[in-house]
């Protein structure tokens, strides 16, 4: 199939790639690009496995082409934080036993950093209606929550250091 | 004075020691199958029947080989040819590889193409064209031994029916002779409803075999590398030590990742063929239609009762619907694997149960889901059984309990199934969850609110179930004895690594079991690396479901650290310069006795053992052991829902949720407590929304995830835990499983809640799932709801 130049910066790092069009975003930082921390479950759009930030909003990458972020900003977990330096979602999540087989984790912690970019002081509620459209059969959740309730406090009383833009250029 | 070294500190027994795991899988760094890249790797897809029962007339694929990228597309046919067209299953019975004469299940695996890309693998696929002469469908056991139903396994000699076994267990007459004395006999027939472990990471193999070497590795998602070694060498007639398989991170396994799947089984034959790595992932439709599902058994029971509220007797019978192949993962002997651990908790003096199993047009399986070999159903039918007697009789739900729960000293319990429970205090488990839940408050608010036209209940679960597969007199699978073992090489430096015949599909492994080495040895944890899941690197063992992890690899991992130690105590006096009997130990040092400040420690007798070993030992300070267990562990739990059910929609709402486990001595409570709410909420997902149903031509319903509801952050509800710990007499460390218990004695819990809001209703029974429009249609109607939506065996 014929392929499509694309420009798409991906944790910062502007790319410019050949793409077949029909190939899925997911695909795309997996396979193209070697991002792997971005998972696939159900090809349906409901587990959010896949989840990255498209501009910063919380996108399936399982069901958008990679063409259609061509001139677009995506943030995989890979950009979130290095094992040196975590974000405080990550840390959250370790500190309050957020997961366990891992599966799910970049999805939740990347619909979890929309949830407090939109709203920093989120309640419990906000936090179980952010995440509905994440599935975890590992946790039972009540972990996950309290893990972006920990990340949220860390973040205000640090009053917004962490922005993505300058953490995730290596 | 040496400073007593603080175990808790130190990431020992006891510890909730953040996970190692997560260093990993927070910044994406996991290795999950689908994440390896081997290089000149192709890729595989599946062709899938999309009908449930046809003779396959003819199978075309001649457009598949000329796309271009595609290296090969693997028929039936073809597969035959290297005797792969069938396997066996570990049921002793057989299953298709691809199919040849007919498709038994919607979903079956028919052909598989190989190409470049995955994207090029499916246009393959879809070039293939089948034609199919449709047969008559199967979807439940009635149906399958009803007069004229057609043999769905006409490829087995001699199978005249649609029977794929029967079994029965307990004391016939002594049970009969109870249930003559009984003043009361309670009935109720109920249905496990079909259910998928559904992983979020489906199945996934990478098969690399080179031609030059011989040598198979595989990397797959598999929870137990070692039998599926073992297994890889019976179906495919390879040498066993020339198959490595490698079983990196798992995106969750809940026992789907057991079985040896047809996927598999052509990405080796296709590398073998094609001499090129081949990777095959699984789609999710893939893994709900065909790979292994759980439960789906029908349950005929009753109790033989005193008016006092003794229970005298048992009796049930089980029908399973084991889909098209026998292939249940269970212990050879047992062949409705352990469902006659049912009722084990009471003192129940005479049982006798029976089970057949039947063939229908659905996916095989019968795997353990989140449980010990069939325990789900036997508890939950357990759970179920109990409130209808006690409505019976008229007495209080926990009362009936109570008078019924084995006492504290009457362990260890011989029930009449046969079992041997090791120990427990199940009143006291049920007083905490009671006190907790308020359990008399609640009562009177109930009272008040039904008097408003609300509708309050409680629901009551109590149930000790068999963890740790097994003792092997009694527990084999494949011929293969259910022991595990551990590996432990204390470097020169006193750092180690353990090796375990286990495998972590999510649960910590790399962090509990060094725990357990730093409780023997006082080694802090994180001088200690876990290493599993890879066949050539790790000692032999049976892989991690029914909660054995820790039950067998994990007192294996005690035992060989004692064996550590044993040695460490000998470098130990000769460093010291005094005789054995006169050194003593504490965590992490030896010392001469009566001078406790003479003394070195376990780090200092490591490098003894690489430079200053006494004359006459062998260096070194490494070892391994096998641990047989002599019985499983038998964890208990209490748990108590309340729910409101909403008059006008059936919609029920979990009010609280209150969890009291006893699981022995607990490793990390963390992570105990993080199965516990793990398991809950599949308990919660199976009482409300999860089950996989077919229509009446076979097509799964249930065969994605808008169809097939996993419950979200949004209606889970809050869980409340609670612990009691009495210590497993018989395991090195006193624990017993635990990642299952909530997924077992869970369901039952909120099943009963909403029945007991509905108590005034005469419904006896709403099977699972409870889905709003049928716990309506109970309500209004007052009538009970059975079977599966939309299919119901009541004719209703």
């Amino acid at each position: 199939m014929e392929e499509r130049r694309i420009n798409v910066v991906v944790n910062g790092e502007p790319k410019s790639v050949d793409v077949e069009p029909r190939i899925l975003l997911a695909h795309f930082l997996r396979e193209v690009l070697g991002l792997t921390g971005t998972h696939i479950g159900c090809d349906t759009t409901n587990c959010g496995v896949c989840t990255v930030l498209v501009d910063g909003l919380p996108m399936k990458s399982c069901t958008m082409f990679a063409v259609m972020c061509d001139g677009h900003e995506v943030t995989t977990v890979e950009g979130l934080g290095m094992p040196s330096e975590l974000h405080p979602i990550q840390q959250g999540f370790r500190e309050e036993h957020g997961l366990q087989c891992g599966f799910c984790t970049p999805g939740m912690m990347l619909a979890s950093k929309a949830i407090l970019d939109e709203n920093p002081n989120p309640t419990e509620e906000d936090i179980r209606w952010g995440l509905a459209g994440n599935l975890c059969r590992c946790t039972g959740y009540q972990n996950i929550v309290k893990a972006v309730l920990w990340a949220a406090e860390k973040m205000r009383s640090e009053g917004g250091a962490y922005t993505l833009e300058t953490r995730s250029r290596r | 004075m040496a400073q007593a070294l603080d175990e808790i500190k130190i990431g020992g027994l006891g510890a909730s020691r953040k996970r190692v795991e997560d260093d990993r899988f927070l910044v994406g760094r996991g290795n999950y199958t689908d994440d390896f890249k081997l290089p000149g790797m192709l890729h595989m897809e599946i062709l899938r029947s999309p009908l449930a029962h046809a003779r396959i007339k003819s199978i075309d694929t001649s457009k598949a080989w000329q796309i271009p990228g595609v290296h090969m597309v693997l028929t039936g046919d073809m597969a035959a040819q290297h005797n792969l067209a069938w396997m066996p299953t570990i049921s002793y019975d057989t299953q298709p590889v691809l199919a040849t004469d007919k498709v038994r299940f919607q979903g079956q695996e028919i052909a598989c193409v190989v190409a470049d890309d995955p994207y090029i693998a499916k246009d393959g696929c879809e070039a293939i064209v089948v034609e199919y002469e449709p047969l008559p469908v199967i979807v439940n056991p009635y149906q399958a031994v009803a007069e004229g139903a057609p043999i769905i396994r006409d490829d087995k000699e001699g199978q005249t029916d649609n029977i794929c076994y029967r079994w029965e267990v307990g004391d016939r007459e002594g049970t009969e002779r109870a249930f003559a004395q009984a003043d009361v006999v309670s009935k109720i027939e109920l249905h496990y409803p079909r259910s998928h472990p559904s992983p979020i990471e489906c199945c996934g193999s990478i098969a690399d075999y080179n031609p030059a070497t011989t040598k198979l590795t595989v990397y797959m998602t598999t929870q137990a590398p070692h039998i599926i070694r073992a297994a890889v060498a019976i179906v495919a007639e390879l040498p066993e030590h020339m198959i490595r398989i490698i079983s990196p991170d798992i995106g969750g396994g809940f026992g789907n990742k057991v079985p040896v799947y047809p996927g598999y089984v052509c990405s080796i034959l296709c590398s073998i063929l094609l001499a090129r790595p081949v990777k095959w992932i699984e789609d999710k439709t893939g893994n709900l239609i065909s790979t292994h599902y759980a439960r789906d058994i029908y349950y005929k029971g009753e109790l033989a009762l005193r008016k006092d509220g003794k229970i005298l007797a048992v009796r049930f019978h089980c029908d399973s619907d084991n889909g098209s192949s026998f292939s249940d993962a269970q212990p050879t002997k047992f062949k409705i694997g352990l469902i006659h651990s049912a009722f084990g908790c009471y003192a129940i003096p005479f049982g006798y149960m029976t089970a057949q199993g039947h063939y229908t047009n659905k996916a095989p399986g019968g795997v353990a889901y989140r449980c010990s070999f069939r325990v789900t159903e036997a508890m939950f039918f357990q759970e179920r059984a109990i409130q209808a007697a006690a409505t019976d009789l008229g007495m209080d739900q926990a009362e009936f309990r109570r008078i019924n729960l084995v006492k504290d000293q009457q362990f260890p319990f011989r029930t009449p199934y046969g079992f041997l429970l090791d120990s427990g205090q199940y009143e006291k488990c049920l007083d905490v969850a009671l006190n907790a839940i308020g359990y008399k408050e609640f009562l009177r608010e109930k009272e008040e609110a039904r008097s408003q036209g609300r509708r309050l209940g409680i629901g009551i679960s109590t149930m000790s179930e068999p963890l740790g597969a097994g003792n092997s007199r009694e527990y084999d699978i494949l011929g293969i004895k259910m022991f595990d073992s551990a590996e432990l090489r204390v470097h020169p430096s006193g750092k180690a690594i353990l090796k375990i015949g286990s495998k972590t599909q999510g649960q910590g492994h790399e962090t509990t079991f060094a725990q357990i080495v730093t409780h023997e040895l006082g080694i802090p944890a994180a001088d200690i690396l876990v290493q599993h899941g890879d066949t050539d690197n790790t000692p032999f063992g049976m892989g991690t479901y029914a909660s054995r992890s820790t039950p067998t690899a994990g007192a294996a991992t005690a035992m060989v650290a004692r064996k550590i130690r044993a040695k460490a105590r000998k470098l130990a006096a000769h460093l010291l310069e005094v005789s054995e009997e006169d050194v003593e130990w504490e965590l992490g040092r030896f010392y001469v006795r009566g001078a406790p400040n003479n003394g070195v420690t376990i780090q200092e007798c490591a490098m003894a053992a690489y430079g200053n070993m006494p004359d006459g030992m062998e260096p070194g300070l490494e070892n391994n052991a096998y641990y047989d267990p002599p019985n499983f562990t038998w964890p208990f739990a209490a748990y108590i829902v309340t729910v409101e059910v909403d008059p006008e929609t059936g919609v029920w709402d979990v009010l609280r949720m209150v969890a009291v486990d006893d699981c022995g001595v607990r490793i990390n409570p963390m992570i105990v407590e993080g199965q516990i709410m793990g398991g809950m909420t599949e308990a919660y997902a199976m009482a409300n929304m999860q089950f996989i149903t077919y229509d009446a031509e076979g097509n799964c319903v249930g065969s994605n995830y808008m169809d097939y509801l996993l419950p979200t952050a949004w209606e889970t509800p809050g869980f409340e835990l609670h612990e009691v710990v009495t210590p497993s007499p018989h395991h090195p460390i006193g624990a017993k499983g635990i990642g299952e218990c909530a997924c077992v004695g869970g369901p039952a819990a909120f099943v009963n809640a909403v029945h007991d809001a509905l108590d005034d209703t005469g419904v006896r029974n709403i099977d699972m799932p409870l889905l709003p429009h049928r716990v309506w249609e109970a309500m209004k109607y007052k009538r009970d709801i059975s079977g599966m939506p939309p299919l119901k065996t009541d004719g209703g």
